[in-house]
């Protein structure tokens, strides 16, 4: 009884997210045994059958630590997140969704009318004939029934409430995940809104032979042979490497496959595709120096997707955080 | 109300700022729409910077350097103008309209060419209308 009193509370919730950083926690395999030993599970829709009354039902600060994935999509991602902040000690944003806003971030560069009518009536393989979309009240056997409300915008777990640690990735590698836990039953924690992964780029962890080399092309992976020892944004194939935080051992760039991204900027960098642009302008060497640009549209004809390249995961965290609109008539001239 | 657009501009200090200084003493006109921001070299303007400017309100953004050839670290704005070639094409993808980013190479002992340039580009952003964040001071 003595040790059950001891016996850490913790939690785990998916708001917007694919279920993947679940898995990730699953990932842990028996390691998850010995944190169970430490800990009891006390909320966690995903493997439980906790409800949100129980979670209700908690004092403040009865939980100690919460696992959060997942983006702020709707209003009841953000009405749980608002709740488990009160019922929590430790709020961990656990994944890229919570961390950055993730890939359902960027759905912020169309707006809500768009993404239903994606959703629910475009799609190729959508039968809708009524054009039936989720409606937040709907008359139903003359009662009315509620849906939550589906914001305008993404927003990550830092958007809407106090986030005390983050632990990045799409989704998280299982040794961040352990090692945070180990920090956690040690008691050696750093400073609360540490993001618990390297203080570096991608780039140091990357055993790749870098050049600098300047390019003059894009190209997508699948378009030509990647040499298999040299730096990919030299070969021209755009790696997010240089501007996302160190922590995953370079595992993409590692494999053949450009980072995308997922750990997010490192501290010192507030805007990730930003910084993307910045270093990408540095080696890109458009026609001879002096008579540069001339070749610009050409150059950039083979960069299809601009946003979904460089802010692949950080759309919702960026300053524009998605689509704007100009104030003015949108004519190029 | 005629619409007065709010112009951010980074100037280098080597060429531009120092232009920005010889229209001031030789007393050329032009409209007070802009403010210059020096920065040590046009190659120092990080493009967070200029997303930032457009977040907090403003209506166009003037990156000003050295002639090219002509910059004090060499290559500094070699990289400016590139950096300049990639924001447009991703201001364009979120809805900004890229005319609102202008690039102009004004060198120390060009006054007038800064007062033309400060002209063209207040008139320019006129016709443009307000910028995407335009209302930002009022929302807070």
């Amino acid at each position: 009884m003595q040790e059950k009193e001891n016996k850490l509370k913790v939690g785990a919730y998916w708001a917007s997210s694919c279920g993947g950083c679940d898995v990730a926690l699953l990932g842990l395999h028996e390691r998850i045994l010995d944190l169970l030993e430490g800990a009891d599970i006390a909320f966690w829709p995903a493997a439980t059958d906790f409800k949100y009354e129980d979670l209700k039902s908690y004092k403040r600060n009865e939980l100690d630590i919460t696992f959060f994935n997942g983006g702020i999509r709707t209003s009841e991602n953000e009405e749980i997140a608002k709740l488990l902040r009160e019922k929590t000690d430790l709020l961990v944003a656990y994944g890229s969704c919570a961390h950055q806003g993730g890939i359902p971030g960027l759905a912020n560069m169309s707006d809500k009318s768009t993404v239903f009518d994606t959703v629910y009536r475009d799609n190729p393989s959508t039968y809708n004939p009524e054009g039936t979309v989720p409606l937040e009240r709907s008359e139903f056997n003359g009662g009315e029934l509620e849906l939550p409300a589906f914001n305008e915008r993404v927003k990550n777990l830092e958007g809407v409430v106090k986030v005390d640690y983050t632990v990045p990735g799409c989704p998280p590698p299982p040794e961040l995940t352990q090692n945070f836990l180990d920090l956690i039953l040690n008691d050696d924690l750093p400073p609360r809104g540490s993001v618990v992964a390297g203080e570096k780029t991608v780039c140091d962890e990357c055993n790749r032979e870098w050049n600098k080399k300047s390019i003059d092309e894009f190209h997508r992976p699948q378009e030509i042979e990647i040499d298999l020892e040299k730096c990919l944004l030299d070969q021209g194939i755009i790696c997010m490497g240089p501007v996302t935080r160190s922590g995953c051992d370079a595992s993409c760039p590692e494999m053949n496959l450009p980072c995308k991204g997922c750990f997010g900027p490192p501290s010192k960098v507030d805007d990730q595709g930003a910084e993307m642009l910045n270093s990408l302008a540095s080696i890109l060497q458009i026609g001879e120096e002096g008579k540069a640009l001339e070749s610009e549209e050409n150059v950039l004809a083979n960069l299809p997707d601009p946003i979904g390249t460089f802010y692949s995961f950080s759309l919702a965290n960026s300053i524009f955080g998605g689509k704007v609109e100009d104030g003015g008539n949108n004519e190029r001239k | 109300m005629d619409f007065e657009p709010k112009l951010v501009g980074f100037l280098c200090k080597w060429c531009s700022s120092a232009g920005a200084d010889l229209a001031g003493v030789s007393r050329k006109n032009y409209p007070s729409n802009l403010i210059p921001i020096t920065v040590n070299c046009s190659g120092r303007i990080d493009v967070s910077y200029v997303v930032r400017a457009f977040h907090d309100g403003a209506d166009g953004v003037l990156i000003s350097g050295c002639h090219p050839g002509d910059c004090h670290y060499n290559s500094g704005n070699y990289k400016a103008w590139r950096r300049v070639a990639l924001l447009k094409h991703v201001l364009e993808e979120f809805g900004v309209n890229p005319d609102r980013v202008k690039l102009k190479w004004i060198s120390a002992t060009e006054g007038e060419k800064f007062a033309q340039t400060i002209k063209g580009f207040t008139s320019e952003i006129k016709e443009l209308g307000p910028g995407p964040y335009n209302d930002a001071r009022e929302r807070e």
